[in-house]
């Protein structure tokens, strides 16, 4: 047993010291964001600005001055109540039972008074802490509640850039762990730490006022804790970090081994995949067996601390008795004290973690609120107009729809001008990249005339979408200009541009929701009649009418009941409810079968009608009949034309192109 | 549950034992310092006697030193159990899933699979331990502390006897109705959470639509919900700590009032009341862990079942006991199909996704299948591999039936590029190595070559060890399918199956990975679905699928001849075209 115990602080030690993780390593503390399940939540990344911070999430919890104040005399009214409480034990024995004993004639009224006003005592304490949670709780929920609700706010004004940077794992866990930190603390740590520093420093001074000389006994005791508390928290933060770090390592491969099980089969890796993961498995274990141990002997050495303390002051209590300098009372008092004063240092220890790891969430999440939202220096607006006999525009009601759209460009006069939307789209000599030094689109200009269709056509990754993404300004082009009717589209204003174009993007996202609510995604205030028209016309009427419920049915998890194809109709129909100005359709229809898609061809050309399009597709067949064709590879414009003027050329379009029929 | 509480012990058995030995031992001295502390008040202090209180002094602390002993023999033990425990089921769960047929993984689905394996696991670990400490020592403090009490006074015990009923049904009244509050907020949260997500990955959706304000109502009120489900549950949970605090308050009342009496008459000492006191504190904490515990183990009760649903799964497709070994060599993978139907659901009555399909392909052939979404394209070719089992008829490779291979034989002899193909985190050398184990990088960058992925493998600034993200997100769809077919290719199997793996590929590189087929892999049977006509033109054999059945096999030129649909699959695609042009 001995050999084994040593061999036990061997590892121990071996574990704390090599390879101490690096406690700005912020690679360890991605894998335990990744970790689902419990255990994610808390980490020991030390806040930036605490004091800012703090006072920042008290602003949310403050909006009631009074209430700090009324929760703070509350809290001092019930842990006081509970420390006078505890002390009544002393008078009770001294003064009103052991007299008892010598009396003849008992008469117990006097204890019955004083057991009548420790009643009220304990009620008062009892309610004023009930009140002191309650207040915390409704404070701690409406400020994590309108912490949520900035946060999401700010979060649908930032750029797409922000979100192709940050996964949504990550920006998850701004939601669940540091939300969900922030009001643990607010509702429970905030309340444990200042009363355990009342009670600490209240029981401290009824144990002076008791025994100054008992206390330089318990003084030790508590200088000791202290140093027990720190030096053992130290080194346990750092197992508990490695096995946070090993837990996230492990069920990160967990989760990619059960998400590629199916591939896993298929190459027969179950073997392979079975060691990998004991191995991790083996690694989690024992940093958990040594981070809990760790974490867990504080308590026995406490206990044991304290328990000693209760020895020497029980001895010594009772000499100074016998001496006839302390009383009956005041030992058993003085004796649960020495229980008592221990117990809140281990509790702040573990109050001030949870606080600071709740300040440093805030602050990961005050990052995102404070962050730069979507630029948007626009003036010019979207309306609807109508025409007056002279030929004069004017705006319409709010609400009212008209089908005529019009941009409202302001005047240097402070007045507006109207100039209706036609739909003409220039690209001049942009230039564009993602990463600085890598250039995507090198100097395309492209013009599409009010009606027309054009087509991008292209080899994977040849900037085909990029393209789109600048029209609607979801990224910001280096250089070059685009104009939308003649206007600079950075100086229309974003929400306006949008609404002007009917996207169907690439990834067909849907909601949860029935079908129909997802059509009407496209135009709020759609009628039944509309959003149906719509699917009509894409096409989707036919497989919904099929569906259990119709254009009842619900969506779930982004549309996992419905077949790829079916995903790509609905996202169709949803932009067709809107009527947009000019529509821009990024492989919208990759995952349709080209007999149902020429099905849907036939409702999008009405749909299309009089509007300018931007079609990208794989298919050429899809993209033949437009106005024109333009070939992108490498970020430029290596050809256009119409269909037949380019197989003519016999160019990139004819190789594309005959690369399809090269049987013949 | 009691299986899954016994089975999974292994070699941390004995540390099981061990554990609650030592935490009574712990709470022994726990129990009788309160005990020693009264002697000395009534016997050392009552009687002058200085000798008597050093000795029992010197007691108090040599118990307390023990006690740090057995607690820490006891926390280690109990450590051990607890990740011991945990870490066994893990690895049996991890085990038993990877057994899994294609049938077992959808009907869990994979993100339940995980949730089970991981935070499952985790809540009954946490429970175990819990348990292991307080349900043996809970009660025996319990009764030793009311056993010393009523040696002290039988009638103050009655007090006890009063109070701890009283206070173990309320705390499991309020737990009880805790939890159905929490439930609910569960569901809120979900509800909120499924709202973020959503509102995270359709991003793009929303700006392009304009739809910030009302995204942001449609959190609002997810958002409030689960603030007003919270308050209600958390404002029962703060009422508790208040109601257990006056109870214990109405007894120490109690306790004054008749003790102080008894006191007073000479019935008990001064000291013994004092004891009386202290021990109120310890078995009403006692009484209060036990319920608490006892309701986590109602809670865990809940991932046991579902932990458990996962190990009883018999796995459906695995290799017969007696089936003997035999590798399929390279220029041996035929593939016979006779009268094959196929439903995903083998009980009820799921609508069968292929009907009495009957063909057969020679070694080397290359073979295409085309047809509409859902007319059984990749249900086919599932089949072969023996990712499911067919419902009826029988499927033959190299002339025996797949249900005769062991599966590991069958599985290497088949390779399969699936349609939704997953990278795993690694680098790209590792990722290919699941091909060829033992692969040499001139294989690994001949197979790159192959599968037209090599140029922009060596364009990256690490080459074969950049590290590949989870889930591969830091390459784009047709660089991942690519590196998806090298690593099928390294394989070299007899059978090579690619189900709509070239989607992303623009049908240049495409035309180039099919030439490579035909040059690297001669002996190999291949199977492509695609979308693209051009894709299967050049293929040996043509089978066209219709509602899971052949419509018509052919080569192109018969075909043309022969299918209205296949006729009109390469009309909407090339013949239309040409003709306008």
């Amino acid at each position: 047993m001995a050999e084994k115990r040593r061999s036990i602080w061997a590892q121990l030690k071996e574990r704390i010291a090599v390879d101490s993780v690096d406690v700005n390593d912020e690679s360890i503390y991605k894998n335990i964001a990744r970790g689902p399940g419990p255990g994610g939540g808390r980490d020991f990344r030390k806040p930036k600005d605490t004091k800012g911070t703090l006072l920042r999430i008290l602003g949310y919890a403050g909006k009631n001055k009074g209430m700090f104040v009324l929760i703070l005399v509350m809290m001092l009214i019930s842990t006081g109540c509970s420390l006078v409480a505890s002390y009544f034990l002393k008078p009770l024995i001294d003064d009103y039972i052991v007299p008892l004993i010598t009396q003849p004639e008992k008469d117990y009224s006097a204890l019955a008074v004083q057991l009548l006003i420790l009643t009220g005592i304990y009620l008062a304490s009892a309610l004023a802490s009930y009140f002191t949670s309650r207040a915390c709780m409704n404070l701690a929920q409406w400020s994590t509640n309108a912490l949520r609700r900035d946060l999401f706010s700010a979060l649908q004004e930032l750029p797409i850039t922000y979100f192709d940077a940050h996964p949504h794992g990550e920006l998850m866990s701004r939601f669940t762990n540091d939300a969900d930190n922030v009001q643990m603390a607010l509702e429970q740590g905030l309340v444990q730490f200042i009363s355990g520093i009342i009670t600490f420093v209240g029981t401290v001074v009824l144990m002076l006022l008791l025994s100054w000389k008992l206390f330089i006994i318990t003084a030790v005791t508590i200088a000791l804790s202290f140093i027990l508390v720190r030096g053992v928290g130290k080194y346990s933060r750092i197992l508990f970090k490695k096995q946070q770090s090993s837990l996230g390592i492990m069920n990160g491969n967990i989760e990619e081994m059960l998400d590629g099980l199916k591939v896993v089969k298929a190459f027969s890796y179950e073997e392979r995949a079975k060691k990998t993961f004991g191995e991790l498995n083996d690694e989690y274990r024992e940093n958990s067996i040594f981070a809990m141990f760790l974490g867990s002997a504080i308590f026995p050495t406490m206990n044991a601390v304290m328990n000693i303390c209760y020895a020497v002051t029980a001895v010594l209590g009772g000499f100074m008795t016998l001496a006839g300098r302390f009383t009956i009372g005041s030992l058993g008092v003085y004796l649960n004290y020495i229980r008592q004063v221990t117990m809140p240092i281990n509790m702040m220890s573990n109050q001030a973690i949870n606080l600071f790891s709740a300040i440093a969430g805030a602050e990961r999440i005050f990052a995102v609120i404070d962050h730069d939202p979507e630029l948007d220096e626009g003036a010019v607006d979207l309306v609807t107009v109508n025409h007056g006999k002279d030929g004069t525009l004017t705006e319409t009601e709010k609400g009212e729809r008209t089908g005529f759209w019009a941009w409202k460009l302001p005047r240097e006069d402070g007045g507006f001008e109207f100039r209706e939307v036609q739909g003409s789209v220039r690209l001049q000599d942009v230039h564009f990249s993602y990463v600085p030094e890598k250039p995507v689109l090198k100097g395309v200009t492209v013009w599409a005339k009010p009606g027309q269709k054009i087509a991008f056509v292209g080899s994977t990754g040849a900037g085909k979408t990029t393209i789109t993404n600048l029209i609607n300004r979801f990224y910001e082009i280096d250089s070059g200009t685009i104009l939308f009717d003649g206007i600079d589209v950075k100086d229309i204003k974003k929400s306006a541009l949008r609404r002007s174009l009917g996207m169907v993007l690439q990834d067909t996202n849907l909601f949860t929701g029935t079908v129909m609510e997802n059509i009407r995604y496209g135009k709020l205030d759609a009628t039944d009649e509309e959003c149906i028209a719509a699917a009509k016309a894409a096409n989707a009427h036919g497989f919904i009418t099929r569906l259990p419920d119709g254009y009842d049915t619900m969506i779930t998890g982004n549309g996992q009941n419905l077949s790829q194809g079916q995903r790509q109709l609905l996202a169709i129909a949803r932009t067709a409810v809107a009527r947009h100005p000019v529509m821009i359709l990024d492989e919208a229809t990759s995952s349709i079968d080209t007999r149902t898609e020429k099905l849907i061809d036939r409702g999008m050309d009405t749909l299309m009608e009089g509007k300018t399009v931007f079609v990208i597709a794989h298919r050429l067949s899809t993209v033949r009949n437009a106005s024109a064709i333009v070939v992108i590879e490498h970020g430029e414009i290596v050809e256009r034309g119409s269909h037949d003027e380019l197989l003519e050329q016999q160019g990139r379009y004819y190789m594309l192109y005959t690369g399809q029929s090269e049987l013949d | 549950m009691r299986e899954i509480l016994t089975g999974y012990w292994g070699k941390y058995k004995n540390s099981l034992f061990i554990t609650p030995v030592f935490v009574l031992l712990e709470s022994v001295v726990t129990l009788a310092l309160p005990t020693l502390m009264s002697n000395i008040v009534d016997i050392g202090v009552a009687g002058g006697d200085r000798a008597y209180i050093i000795r029992c002094g010197l007691l108090m602390t040599l118990l307390a030193l023990v006690s740090m002993a057995s607690g820490f023999v006891s926390t280690w033990h109990a450590a051990r159990a607890a990740n011991g425990f945990g870490s066994n089921l893990r690895v049996a769960m991890f085990h038993h899933i990877q057994e899994f047929s294609f049938g077992d993984i959808d009907r869990f689905s994979t993100a339940s699979l995980v949730t089970r394996t991981t935070s499952d696991v985790r809540q009954l670990q946490n429970a175990v331990q819990m348990m292991m400490r307080t349900f043996i020592q809970a009660p025996f403090q319990l009764i030793v502390a009311v056993v010393i009490v009523v040696t002290y006074s039988w009638k103050l015990a009655l007090i006890y006897l009063i109070a701890i009923p009283v206070l173990f049904l309320g705390i499991i009244s309020i737990m009880r109705l805790v939890d159905r509050l929490f439930t609910l907020v569960q569901q809120k949260l979900d509800a909120m959470n499924a709202d973020i997500q959503e509102n995270l990955i359709a991003i793009r959706v929303v700006k392009a639509f304009v739809r910030q304000r009302y995204e942001r109502e449609k959190f609002r009120k997810a958002n409030d919900e689960l603030t007003h489900a919270n308050l209600r549950a958390v404002g029962v949970i703060i009422a508790m700590g208040p109601l257990a605090t006056i109870i214990l308050n109405a007894v120490t009342l109690c306790l004054y009032w008749f003790g102080g009496r008894m006191v007073a008459t000479g019935e008990i000492q001064s000291g013994q009341l004092l004891a009386v006191i202290s021990y109120l504190t310890q078995i009403m904490m006692s009484v209060m862990m036990f319920s608490m515990v006892l309701m986590q183990y109602t809670r865990s009760r809940a991932c046991g079942k579902r932990i458990a649903e996962v190990l009883d799964t018999e796995p459906d497709i695995r290799s017969k006991p007696d089936a003997a070994a035999h590798p399929i060599a390279r220029d041996r993978g035929s593939v016979v199909f006779e009268n094959v139907s196929f439903k995903y659901s083998k009980t009820g009555t799921g609508e069968e996704v292929l009907r009495d399909l009957s063909f057969s392909v020679a070694p080397g052939e290359t073979v295409a299948i085309v047809g509409g979404t859902g007319s059984g394209k990749s249900s086919l070719v599932n089949l072969i591999p023996r990712f499911y089992d067919a419902t009826e008829g029988r499927i033959l490779v190299d002339g025996t039936d797949v249900r005769d291979y062991r599966i590991e034989d069958l599985r290497s002899g088949v390779g399969m590029v699936l349609q939704n193909n997953i990278l795993f985190t690694g680098t790209i050398r590792e990722n290919i190595l699941w091909g060829k184990e033992d692969a040499t990088d001139e294989e690994i960058i001949q197979a790159l070559k192959n599968a037209q992925a090599w140029d922009f493998v060596s364009e990256m600034p690490d080459g074969l060890d950049t590290q590949i993200h989870q889930g591969g997100t830091n390459v784009s769809g047709g660089q991942k399918q690519r590196l998806c077919i090298a690593r099928a290719m390294l394989k070299h199997p007899a059978i090579l199956i690619l189900d709509d793996s070239t989607s992303a590929v623009d049908s240049d590189t495409e035309s180039r990975i099919r030439e490579s087929f035909k040059r690297e892999l001669k002996d190999t049977t291949v199977f492509i679905i695609a979308q693209r006509i051009s894709s299967v033109v050049s293929a040996d054999k043509i089978l066209v699928l219709d509602n899971g059945r052949i419509e018509s096999m052919g080569t192109h030129e018969e075909l043309m001849q022969t299918s209205p649909i296949y006729r009109d699959i390469y009309t909407s695609q090339v013949k239309e075209a040409l003709s306008d042009g």
